[in-house]
């Protein structure tokens, strides 16, 4: 493939570090997904002060729990509540915010996701298993390069006085993208 | 600029066909790594920016463009770039 040629050159020229490619793939693979950004989440669950500075500028907030880099510079979180479910895509690229979900999947990178999302929000979220009522506004946000965009999903209910770890198991990517709900206490095994 | 990565409301792509979050790897094969690291690190010397890379992206033949995967697109920054810096 013309990737190992680039690659070969590349590093042959003295521009590139082998060793550098493989950290960054393997920073991707471990260290940066979507793990971080069900941490924000339970936090702001328990903590309504940090929930606050989290909708007023979610940059810092995020930053204060070390949440920074590359296609995060310039983040936005959104809320969802009973009467309003946020959806995020980039109808341009993939934009999305790198670190607190990591790379994106290639559902949210596809033509189909990229296209209908704005023009049949609705009929995207049956295809992922979530069916709204009519009274339940859905908000769309396209990112871009310079604005990525988090859901704040709702807390499930019967979760009072749950620990922020036992909390953020709660949290998968897709919630955080908007295409599903947190999940409820029983469809998840509670770490101890 | 227009052209056919402006897909919002496009009509006929048909289902997501999402995979499940939990079977979902990060890479679908070895080179798709080796095209995410490379495009990285070479960003890293500064050559270009996003504005640039992604201008890079959107010039791609728009046939090129809506059959190419994700990764297959990705390097069009270097391959294109690279002759004139």
């Amino acid at each position: 493939l013309r990737v190992k040629a680039l690659e070969s050159l590349l590093v042959e020229k003295g521009l590139v570090d082998p060793a550098a490619i493989d950290l960054l793939i393997d920073a991707y693979e471990t260290k940066i997904g979507p793990r971080n950004g069900a941490r924000v989440v339970a936090h702001a669950w328990v903590d309504p002060d940090f929930k606050a500075w989290l909708l007023r500028d979610a940059t810092a907030a995020i930053a204060s729990l070390g949440y920074t880099g590359r296609e995060g510079e310039h983040l936005k979180v959104v809320e969802n509540t009973p009467q309003v479910q946020n959806l995020v895509v980039c109808t341009l690229c993939s934009c999305y915010p790198w670190p607190v979900l990591g790379l994106p999947p290639v559902w949210y990178k596809s033509a189909p996701y990229r296209a209908r999302a704005v023009a049949d929000p609705r009929g995207v979220l049956k295809e992922f298993g979530l069916e709204l009522g009519n009274d339940v506004e859905i908000r769309v946000w396209d990112s871009t390069s310079e604005m990525r965009y988090l859901v704040l999903p709702e807390r499930p209910a019967r979760t009072e006085g749950w620990s922020e770890a036992q909390l953020a198991a709660l949290v998968t990517r897709n919630a955080m993208i908007g295409v599903e709900r947190a999940k409820s206490p029983r469809e998840v095994v509670q770490p101890s | 600029m227009n052209g056919a990565h402006d897909l919002g409301g496009m009509h006929g792509f048909g289902r997501i066909n999402a995979e499940p979050e939990g079977e979902e790897p990060v890479f679908h094969a070895d080179w798709e790594k080796h095209v995410f690291g490379l495009v990285r690190a070479v960003g890293a010397l500064g050559k270009w920016n996003s504005d640039v890379s992604r201008h890079a992206r959107e010039r791609q033949h728009p046939l090129d463009y809506l059959q190419h995967s994700y990764y297959l697109r990705f390097p069009s920054t270097p391959c294109n770039l690279a002759p004139s810096k």
